[in-house]
């Protein structure tokens, strides 16, 4: 069966499949995965069902929205769709009915994409191994004993598994990179602006943005079309007529010329396994085989990246959470005697504790006192990081980096330590903090756990094309991926 | 000399009006059933984002330059965190360190509300005005309370003087002079009823002469610009009863209890609210050049100082007229139709005081509805000039035009209400009443010059009030 | 900077954040939180002199909409999803205290 959206598409565009037959094949496979990956919070067979035939009835009318009318892919949780719940993979917003569709979904249906069901994640996107859900945990289809990563680990999972084409992720420090990376799939995050933010459940305004989670490049290029543009309803929307990112796939770039920066700081770092830098050196050696050229860069304010994004990501947070507390919808605590009680238990029965400890340091970073030492400093170390990032792309037109110091961690690994969990980001969060775009492509399986490794390349803003077409270019020559 | 200086500031909250709300695009109306007026961003929904109303920040920026205000050439919004059920996103987007305007002043001046003596004019500074969104509406009940968010989200200003002000009367002042300008500006009708203009007083006294401030007390809950004065003399009483009594003062918010005339204790500031401002990510900041500031100065309206100072110039009013004239900027606008079409402006002046004010307040109609279009004023007191009619058949006319429509002209003559300057038939009549009152006619000749008034009372009569006055006392002098 | 860390008062920011915690959560909360408050103390040893701060990722300016308004949505998408209501029509929460803005 047809695996990508392209192929889908291709299939249904030529008549040799119908929409509901894709749907009910991926929903045979979800079924089948399901009991062991639990992808997804909820997936709604009837309503996908539906849509499939409406595709499908316009197709044969000659009516169609799309070359892409039809194909399912999945939706992280936190991503608002009209008459479903939208959880966030949390407690506390377990009986909320979305009165109306984020802008990527508004997109994906003008076009036709059915939305397939709600893929699991860490709670509010918090977490890096799809464990932090009131929900499920959800496994890695490459060793169920391992987490697909986070926070879009259900989106990445569901892919890799088959369960469906492609997916919708978010991501704000490597949400969406990381689990692609973990689960042996392609993840985009664009760069900030690129796609509407509105729907999208915050987590940190200046850093989150939604992206496309997909087995293929062209597959993310197609997705990032479809959901990217500008949005009257998002202040932070760019304003950007741009042509088709698919369309620039149609021939593998000669990578003749183009320079690939490579930052000795990402290198040159305890805590880099080296079975991930050994897949990581061998493609960049692919990369050379292929004619691009290779140039050290360097970043030097990197070791102040995962602080100030701590910093500044949960200060955020600490105030894009504050309206979840049981007033006008979602869980209200029963026990509370007064007002004061109804927020003080709501949350905290509501809440998972990665969220807690999150609200409680970006509270603590934002109150009297505190505000120019943690936040105020981390603003600035921002502004440094991106001239950092700035300066390195005068010398290349990406740069490249494993996606993650190690492969997908064992479930439970850091249970009793979310620093270390933390940490693990570095490669990740500086594009969030930058706002610049960044892929994460497999690039091969780690000699001694047999887990794929992702490679990333980062662009500058609005880097994509290039990006696309590197990576393109790269996937074409390989056949690292693996079902 | 008293014993206490009083220190006084205002922070007073004035609706802006725009057809939209602030940052979501639901009408922004009062009156509308509960909760229907509301939409997932005014109602913090997960996910929603806010896009700023660009006519709410361009009335901010008229009411800065109305004010004498600098102009920030860049600004933000800020969030302000703190739990309240009124507040949907449980932070407010406001504004910090960069607001649209800051140090302003206006002027203040009139008369005192308590003894209507004069007020000396005096000029409060304005420390800086913000833009932000105001919160649902909270209706309480015994045990609950309900809310209702069709306020939520609305454009919302905070305009925070400096503490400039000693007394009840200067607030009154203070209070009466935004709000014209507001008026005047179209920025906001400041309707109290409607929760237009909400006013928050911050209140400290201190032994008189010396520099440092005393407890800052804040007074929430003031209903009418006569409570907020009420509030204000009763909690400097109670302060200075305090401190005579050497209790020390606690920094509290007190509220104001209108029946019993006296403030009670809300909740007591034990310490600072910790609001966690930080720059709001989901906006970007707003600039201005000074091409765009121009541009907004260049549609600013004449502000009710200015035009009070022109009307005493141009058209010889006294300052206390121009002051009743210039209070509503559709009565001053009324007044300047009707006397630039007049030979005599102050005569105009009078009749707006006098009689069309007092009918518009018996009939509660606006300016706006007024029956008389100030042309017909204008015609009317030429009337008078001219001799075709009396002052008091004037007035006559005046009720007609007000309640029936019509100009003077056509009800003067549809009633025959002519003034009569005919000398013969003025003569007839003055013979007739000295006929007929023999006994005052003895009175004015044995000296009590009193009397003619009693006989041109009785000519007017006779005349049914059209008898030109003028000519009546002349051939009553003559005759007597 | 460890007078920092050691100055991260939990009480106290859980009410701020309205929080409530189980003693055993606060326990290992307390832990949890010295150690990255104390990881983010790195930030210190920056030397930030004349830089600005980054407040968002795209450098615009001005976004703004035009004043008009748009049918709001029906009241019952939101009454639906409200815990406790007052006659269908108000959201109805405990006794507050109005403080006003
Ligand atoms: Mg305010
Ligand atoms: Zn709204």
């Amino acid at each position: 069966m047809e695996k990508t959206l392209h192929e889908i598409s291709k299939s249904l565009n030529d008549g040799a499949v119908t929409s509901v037959e894709v749907c009910e094949a991926f929903l045979g496979k979800t079924e089948q995965m399901e009991p062991s990956i639990q992808a997804f919070i909820s997936v709604d067979v009837e309503k996908i069902l539906k849509m499939a035939v409406e595709a499908d009835s316009r197709r044969t009318r000659g009516d169609s929205l799309s070359p892409l009318d039809g194909v399912p892919v999945a939706l992280k949780d936190n991503i608002m769709e009209e008459g479903s719940v939208c959880s966030c993979a949390s407690k506390i917003l377990s009986n909320v009915t979305s009165p109306y569709d984020a802008t990527v979904v508004a997109k994906m249906r003008a076009a036709g994409i059915i939305p397939f069901g709600r893929a699991n994640m860490d709670e509010f996107a918090m977490g890096s191994t799809c464990e932090n859900s009131a929900f499920a945990k959800t496994a890695n289809p490459r060793d169920t004993t391992r987490v697909p990563g986070g926070s879009s680990g259900g989106s990445a999972a569901a892919v890799a598994a088959g369960e469906v084409p492609a997916a919708l992720g978010s991501d704000t420090g490597g949400s969406i990179r990381q689990p692609a990376s973990f689960c042996g799939v392609v993840g985009l995050k664009p760069t900030y602006g690129r796609v509407s933010r509105y729907g999208l459940v915050a987590f940190a305004s200046s850093l989150d943005q939604i992206g496309p989670i997909t087995r293929d490049t062209r597959d993310a290029a197609l997705l990032l079309d479809a959901i990217s543009g500008h949005d009257p309803k998002d202040s932070t929307s760019l304003n950007l007529e741009s042509a088709s990112l698919a369309d620039t796939l149609a021939e593998p770039m000669d990578l003749k010329g183009i320079k690939i920066g490579l930052p000795k700081e990402y290198f040159e770092r305890d805590g880099l396994d080296a079975d991930v830098e050994k897949v990581v050196d061998e493609a960049i050696a692919k990369f050379k085989d292929m004619g691009a050229e290779t140039v050290a860069v360097s970043l030097p304010h990197a070791e102040f990246a995962v602080a100030a994004y701590y910093v500044i990501a949960t200060a955020e947070a600490s105030a894009n959470l504050a309206r979840f507390d049981g007033i006008r919808y979602g869980q209200r605590s029963v026990d509370a005697l007064d007002l004061m009680e109804t927020y003080l238990k709501s949350r905290g029965d509501g809440f998972g504790e990665e969220v807690k400890r999150r609200i409680l340091l970006g509270t603590f970073v934002l109150s009297s006192g505190y505000y120019d030492a943690y936040y105020l400093k981390a603003q600035k170390a921002r502004t440094l990081i991106r001239e950092d990032f700035e300066a390195a792309f005068e010398k290349c037109d990406i740069m490249l980096s494993p996606t993650t110091p190690t492969t997908a961690f064992k479930s439970g690994e850091f249970a009793s330590d979310p620093l270390q969990m933390y940490l693990a980001d570095i490669y990740t969060i500086s594009l969030n903090l930058t706002g610049f775009c960044g892929i994460s492509l497999p690039a091969g399986n780690s000699a001694s756990d047999g887990m794929p490794v992702g490679v990333q390349l980062m662009g500058p803003a609005l880097g994509e094309e290039k990006l696309l077409s590197v990576s393109h270019a790269f996937e074409t020559s390989t056949v690292y991926t693996q079902y | 000399m008293e014993k206490y200086d009083v220190v006084i500031g205002l922070e007073v909250h004035v609706k802006v009006r725009t057809e939209s709300k602030m940052f979501c695009s639901c009408a922004n109306l009062y009156g509308a059933e509960p909760n229907t007026l509301v939409c997932p961003v005014c109602m913090g929904y997960p996910g929603v984002l806010p896009v700023p109303n660009k006519e709410a920040i361009r009335k901010t920026v008229l009411a800065g330059l109305m004010t004498s205000c600098d102009i920030s050439k860049f600004s933000k919004f800020d969030r302000k965190s703190y739990f309240s059920p009124d507040m949907p996103k449980n932070y407010q987007i406001s504004q910090y360190d960069l607001p649209f305007c800051l140090a302003g002043n206006i002027l203040i001046s009139g008369k005192r509300f308590s003894d209507r003596e004069p007020l000396p004019e005096k000029s409060i500074g304005i420390t800086r005005i913000h833009l932000e969104e105001d919160v649902a509406k909270s209706t309480h009940f015994p045990k609950s309370s309900g809310i209702d968010f069709n306020r939520a989200g609305g454009p919302l200003m905070e305009i925070v003087s400096e503490p400039d002000m000693t007394s009840a009367d200067e607030a009154y002042a203070y209070l009466t002079v935004l709000k014209r300008i507001m008026r005047y500006a179209d920025i906001s009708n400041c309707d109290m009823e409607k929760g237009e203009l909400r006013c928050d007083v911050n209140i400290s006294l201190k032994p008189a002469g010396r520099k440092e401030f005393g407890t800052k007390i804040e007074l929430k809950n003031l209903n009418s610009f006569r409570s907020i004065h009420r509030a204000i003399d009763h909690e400097i009483a109670r302060q200075a009863a305090e401190l005579d009594a050497g209790a020390p003062l606690s920094q509290e918010t007190r509220g104001w209890n209108d029946d019993k005339g006296s403030t009670y204790l809300m909740r007591v500031k034990e310490t600072e609210s910790d609001y966690r401002y930080f720059p709001e990510p989901d906006l970007t900041p707003i600039t201005f050049s000074d091409e765009e500031i121009d541009a907004i100065r260049a549609e600013m309206p004449e502000t009710p100082d200015a035009k009070k100072q022109r009307f005493i110039e141009n058209f010889g009013l006294t300052p206390y007229d121009s002051e009743v004239l210039t209070n509503e900027k559709a009565v001053a606008d009324y007044f300047e139709k009707a006397a630039t079409k007049s030979s005599n402006p102050k005569q105009i002046a009078n009749w707006i005081i006098s009689e069309l004010l007092r009918e518009l307040a018996n009939s509660a109609n606006e300016i706006s509805e007024c029956p008389v279009p100030p042309a017909n004023l204008a015609e009317l007191a030429e009337l008078i000039n001219k001799g075709t009619i009396s002052g008091k058949i004037a007035k006559q006319v005046f009720t007609e035009m007000f309640q029936n429509g019509g100009s003077p002209a056509a009800i003067i003559e549809a009633k025959g209400l002519l003034q009569v300057s005919d000398s013969s038939a003025i003569e007839s009549l003055v013979d007739q009443a000295i006929t007929e009152n023999q006994a005052q006619v003895e009175q004015y000749r044995t000296g009590n010059q009193k009397v003619l008034q009693y006989f041109v009372g009785q000519v007017m009569k006779l005349s049914k009030g059209k008898a030109n006055p003028q000519m009546v006392v002349a051939m009553l002098k003559e005759k007597l | 900077m460890s007078e920092q860390s050691s100055s991260f008062d939990l009480d106290s920011i859980a009410n701020l954040a309205r929080l409530e915690l189980g003693e055993t959560e606060k326990d290992s909360l307390r832990i949890d939180m010295e150690k990255i408050v104390a990881y983010v103390n790195v930030l210190s040893e920056l030397d930030v002199e004349g830089v600005e701060p980054m407040a968002h990722a795209a450098a615009l300016t001005n976004v703004v909409r035009n004043d008009r308004a748009d049918a709001s949505f029906p009241r019952e998408a939101f009454i639906s999803n409200a815990p406790e209501t007052i006659d269908d029509e108000l959201i109805k929460v405990p006794k507050v205290i109005d403080v006003g803005v």
